[in-house]
């Protein structure tokens, strides 16, 4: 018996949609052992959401509709590059409507409308933060092309399922490219999640802060929406950078047995995958602004070098 | 071990060496630089022996000890002690615009790719796809001498060059005769000597290893 399409990429959604908070969950248990503090349970990031879902929100009086609709569009459009990316199954129907380069895009659309709210209510914080995101994401995009075309080129495609198929059916080669672009993409997912280097998740300190001071006015269930996107969003991050560079266990036949063994194999990634991240976290400190083009920098020269590596070397 | 997986390995380390090139065009701290010279010099190490396992040229396994005893332990340790004696190790050097040095580095890349081209169609080697990186470590560590201002930093640019100019013997021909290696071994040696005597001279008149301190030397007019 095997599921229909359909059903698989409802699945995935969902997969997306409730492992995200435990992912959260489960990274700030690892920071805080790494840091010697006791840690939350594994569930604290759901009670968090349901207890924002349950209260009143409070509007500035001169919040326009770019304010009430951009935590719908954030959370929507999350919701539905997660549904592109292959988790579990190549077999998706939604993976034809967005390539590579329009995933990218999609995280644009977020960026661009976060920023827009943030300076929509016209407070300070607001203004600094949406600046700020900006500088990086302006920086970020072009590195994170150049790292996903340079795998496009070894899986000859730019469909994420193309690509993981064709990746994973080679034998293992040593590949410098895919490499360079691995620590590339690495650096830019720590950038565009906002984790240490470039942005602290976890503090309100007004010098620092990037993405926590754009969505400052957000309460209520509007908050509840863009937070659970920001977990959506990383656990999508690793799903792209598993599906792109270790796309082993990703494809296969659509029994719903080999579909439980494959999610509880991407389950094991995930979970190695944010030791791996708070190991980088709490190995560094946190940047200054004025670091953070000499750290993107170099990061799209690893992109760029990789991509020189696949033309010159293999 | 098969020769798929050997050529492999040294598609790695020509890898590595260009990155290593690149680090060292953007690193500003003097032992930083020194430690990544010092990798360098690793990686070309390895990838001269591995070259010689894979063609069984045998005599470039003694190419690939002198590099990694000349260049790993030796050098590093004289310029490493010369930086200590002048007490210039907490310079951390300001360098032109390090986003504009890279893209920079890329376009030398690029330009030594297509300069390669013509040997990379006629040559039969197994490593002539390598040699277009070796051309690149020339040009990196010579970009590296025009943008720092500082001795020491100019001095590795140029070590650098001749890492690249070694790495492109070994991918072009399999290495040069013995005998030019080991004179080009000893060269090296006596220049880092020079370099210690100019090092302390410009240090004693100018009390700074800047070479931009030089121009004061031209006449008045």
């Amino acid at each position: 018996m095997t599921l229909h399409p359909i059903v698989i990429e409802l699945i995935q959604l969902l997969m997306i949609l409730f492992l995200s908070p435990a992912f959260a969950g489960w990274v700030k248990i690892v920071k805080c052992r790494t840091q010697g503090r006791t840690a939350p349970g594994l569930l604290q990031p759901y009670r968090d959401i349901a207890r924002l879902f349950a209260k009143d929100v409070v509007l500035a009086e001169n919040a326009s509709w770019v304010f009430r609709s951009t935590p719908y569009i954030v959370f929507g459009v999350t919701l539905m590059a997660g549904g592109v990316i292959p988790l579990i199954s190549v077999d998706l129907p939604l993976a034809d409507t967005a390539d590579i380069i329009v995933l990218v895009m999609l995280f644009a659309i977020v960026r661009f409308c976060t920023a827009l709210a943030g300076m929509d209510v016209g407070t300070a914080f607001g203004g600094m933060g949406s600046s700020r995101e900006m500088m990086i994401s302006s920086l970020a995009e072009p590195a994170m092309l150049m790292a996903v075309f340079t795998v496009s080129l070894a899986g000859s495609s730019t469909s994420l399922t193309q690509m993981v198929t064709v990746m994973s059916g080679h034998a293992f080669v040593i590949r410098p490219s895919l490499a360079f672009s691995l620590v590339a993409f690495v650096l830019i997912a720590l950038a565009e999640t906002g984790r240490i280097p470039v942005d602290n998740p976890a503090t309100h300190l007004e010098l620092t802060m990037i993405h926590e001071a754009m969505i400052l006015e957000y309460s209520g269930r509007y908050l509840a929406l863009i937070e659970w996107a920001g977990m959506m969003k990383l656990v999508i991050y690793f799903s792209l950078g598993t599906a792109v560079f270790f796309p082993w266990g990703i494809s296969g036949s659509g029994d719903p047995l080999s579909l439980i063994i494959r999610a509880l194999f991407f389950v094991a990634k995930l979970a190695a995958g944010g030791a791996v991240m708070v190991l980088i976290e709490t190995g560094l400190a946190k940047m200054r602004i004025f670091r953070l083009p000499d750290y993107l920098g170099s990061a799209f020269l690893l992109a760029t070098l990789g991509m020189i590596a696949f033309f010159i070397l293999e | 071990m098969s020769n798929a997986l050997v050529i492999q390995l040294n598609t790695l380390l020509a890898a590595l060496i260009l990155l290593t090139s690149f680090a060292l065009l953007v690193q500003r701290r003097m032992f930083a630089i020194l430690h990544l010279f010092a990798w360098q010099g690793f990686f070309l190490g390895v990838s001269t022996a591995v070259i010689g396992f894979a063609t069984g040229e045998h005599h470039l396994y003694i190419s690939s000890l002198l590099t990694l005893v000349m260049k790993v332990l030796l050098l590093p340790y004289i310029l490493y002690a010369l930086i200590k004696k002048l007490k210039v190790h907490r310079e951390i050097e300001s360098i032109m615009n390090t986003s504009c040095t890279m893209f920079l580095g890329i376009a030398l890349v690029i330009f030594s790719y297509h300069l390669t081209a013509p040997i990379r169609q006629l040559s039969t080697l197994v490593t002539r796809s390598t040699l277009a990186v070796a051309l690149a470590t020339v040009m990196l560590g010579m970009l590296m001498m025009v943008t720092r201002r500082h001795a020491v930093s100019q001095i590795i640019g140029f070590l650098a060059m001749e890492n690249g100019l070694f790495f492109a013997a070994t991918s072009a021909t399999y290495g040069m005769p013995m005998v030019v290696e080991l004179g080009v071994a000893l060269d090296l040696l006596i220049a880092a000597f020079i370099f210690g005597i100019f090092f302390f001279h410009i240090n004693t008149t100018f009390d700074s290893l800047d070479v931009d301190q030089m121009a004061k030397l031209k006449e008045t007019d």
